[in-house]
């Protein structure tokens, strides 16, 4: 199966590749594995009881990386995929992901991904999603992505989640689940434009003594868009978390923020902080009196706050 | 040539009433002077300095640069035609770095001038410049990296808000040391440097009061100086009279 300029420019967009990386790799387009490769670290393959992709990293491996990006290019198309990812015992490994939609018509172009993700003892995972859109500005692209995820005892897990542009509706889940001294920090930044909607729910289970979460969220709404962003932070044992969600509201755009922390246990140490502002007229001033002009100086102030 | 014709600037208090600011400020500012502007807290002098910016649009009179009236133009093209400001309290950014905003204010400079102009204000580089322009960085060091943009651009007018505020005393020195190197004697060059501190007031030309929004005061540094601290002292003893009376 061939990639078409328009596939490859989403390639580039969600998981910053120009060529068929050397590696372990998935390349989905269209529903289909188009390219499929495994390493003798990273086995890559199929899930005889779900048929999705099972990626595993084995045990002990160091500096691995995946790449496994979705593109959708076919108009209308609607994918569903249910993929296990797996971090074997001290693994350290990094997981590019990733999804895109071009779309030209007026026929709704849908991916709802589910994925699994297990980071056994003393493993460590990187994982970075990103997902964006193009095409006709009023054929409806969505995105639905669910994580569960599994950190066991010492485990951690770096996630980065971005949604860059382009995605009219969205509905994000991500739970995690950490075993003791396992840790996990989530960082989610969302732009949104136009009319589109975005939903995020996120909820982090601390099952074990001297666990710890940290969720930091950003978001952009411009025009008339909406988020809503909702957070549970929970201590079931000796824990530490801390939620962080800002967000800046332009135009005549909504925002909402739920966060949510949970103790269960006296033990567990639970903080969180929440801002919903407009861009300061301050720092567009101060940026202006360095002869850039308004619109140079909020384009680099919401790129700066979703880096 | 700055100059300022009948400047007055209305603003509406906390209650929502209109308060006057400056009044019928006129003044006339050369090529290759460093002004003081010094006077109480809450005169008119950052605001005055912010109307020259542009950041406040003056509610009476005209502003002309080199013969150019820039009354009605925006803050960045007032940047752009050569009128720099340093912020007193420069705003912090979450997500943008030390080199994004020296790189805004470098322009077409060279990186290496980015490097050289920290230095200059006393921070290094290599430690400095991937820093977080939100709150991993003290009040100090912001002010220091406020100093260093103004450095970079080299305006032909250049206002420094009290540029000593939240620095220590060894910057203080410094930031003085560099403005008087920097800016005292340039013949293109018309900086306003407003100040209380006596490290930086004696670096200066010449020297303007501003009190209760209006020019109070204009002379030589050593004139000025001495006026105020006469006044000061009198007002001081009468104060202490009339306290001793009661």
């Amino acid at each position: 199966m061939n990639l078409t300029k328009i596939d490859w420019n989403i390639m580039d967009k969600v998981a910053d590749l120009h060529n068929v990386p050397t590696g372990a790799v998935n390349i989905r387009l269209n529903g289909q594995a188009a390219i499929r490769r495994s390493t003798p670290n990273v086995c890559v393959t199929n899930s005889p009881e779900t048929g999705g992709l099972v990626v595993e990293f084995r045990a002990g491996v160091q500096g691995e990386i995946a790449h496994v990006p979705v593109v959708l290019s076919e108009p209308g198309l609607k994918d569903a995929v249910h993929n296990t990812f797996i971090v074997g015992e001290g693994a350290d490994a990094t997981l590019i992901a990733g999804c895109g939609i071009h779309s030209g018509c007026h026929q709704e172009s849908r991916h709802d991904g589910l994925h699994e993700i297990i980071v056994k003892k003393g493993g460590r995972l990187r994982y970075i999603e990103k997902h964006y859109g193009e095409g006709e500005e009023d054929s409806p692209r969505v995105l639905n992505p669910t994580a569960k995820i599994i950190i066991e005892e010492n485990a951690h897990a770096e996630l980065e989640m971005v949604q860059i542009e382009g995605v009219n509706s969205t509905k994000r889940v991500t739970e995690a689940q950490i075993a003791a001294k396992g840790s996990i920090k989530i960082t989610e930044r969302l732009l949104t434009t136009g009319k589109q909607e975005a939903f995020s729910e996120i909820s982090i289970f601390m099952q074990g003594s001297d666990s710890n979460a940290q969720i930091l969220s950003r978001g952009v709404a411009q025009d008339q868009s909406r988020q809503i962003f909702q957070a549970a932070l929970v201590g079931q044992d000796e824990c530490n978390g801390h939620l962080e969600c800002d967000a800046i509201i332009m135009d005549q755009a909504y925002i909402q923020s739920i966060p949510e922390i949970r103790a269960e246990d006296a033990r567990a140490v639970l903080t969180h902080e929440a801002a919903i502002g407009k861009i300061a007229g301050e720092q567009l001033l101060k940026l202006m009196s360095l002869g850039i002009s308004e619109s140079e100086a909020i384009e680099m102030i919401i790129q700066g706050f979703l880096r | 040539m700055l100059e300022l014709r009948n400047i007055g600037l209305t603003m509406n208090d906390e209650n929502g009433h209109p308060k006057e600011i400056l009044k019928k400020i006129d003044l006339k500012l050369e090529p290759g002077k460093l002004y003081g502007i010094t006077g109480p807290n809450g005169g008119g002098k950052t605001s005055l300095a912010k109307v020259i910016m542009g950041i406040y649009p003056q509610t009476t009179g005209e502003i002309f640069l080199n013969g150019q009236n820039i009354s009605a133009l925006t803050v960045d093209e007032r940047a752009k035609l050569g009128i720099s400001y340093a912020f007193q309290q420069p705003p912090r950014f979450k997500g943008l770095t030390v080199e994004d905003i020296l790189t805004i204010a470098a322009g077409k400079k060279e990186p290496r001038a980015i490097r050289k102009k920290l230095r200059e204000v006393g921070l290094c580089p290599e430690d400095y410049l991937d820093r977080n322009l939100g709150t991993e960085l003290s009040g100090g060091e912001i002010k220091r990296i406020e100093m260093a943009q103004i450095l970079l651009r080299n305006s032909q007018v250049t206002i420094l808000d009290e540029p000593e505020a939240g620095v220590d005393l060894w910057t203080v020195q410094k930031l003085s040391n560099l403005f008087m190197w920097g800016y005292r004697n340039q013949p293109d060059k018309i900086t306003l440097l407003i100040s209380h501190h006596e490290k930086m007031l004696p670096i200066c030309d010449e020297m303007i009061v501003i009190n209760q929004g209006e020019v109070q005061k204009r002379g030589s540094t050593q004139d000025v100086w001495n006026l105020m601290k006469d006044e000061l002292f009198s007002k001081n003893r009468e104060q202490c009279q009339g306290e001793v009376g009661v």
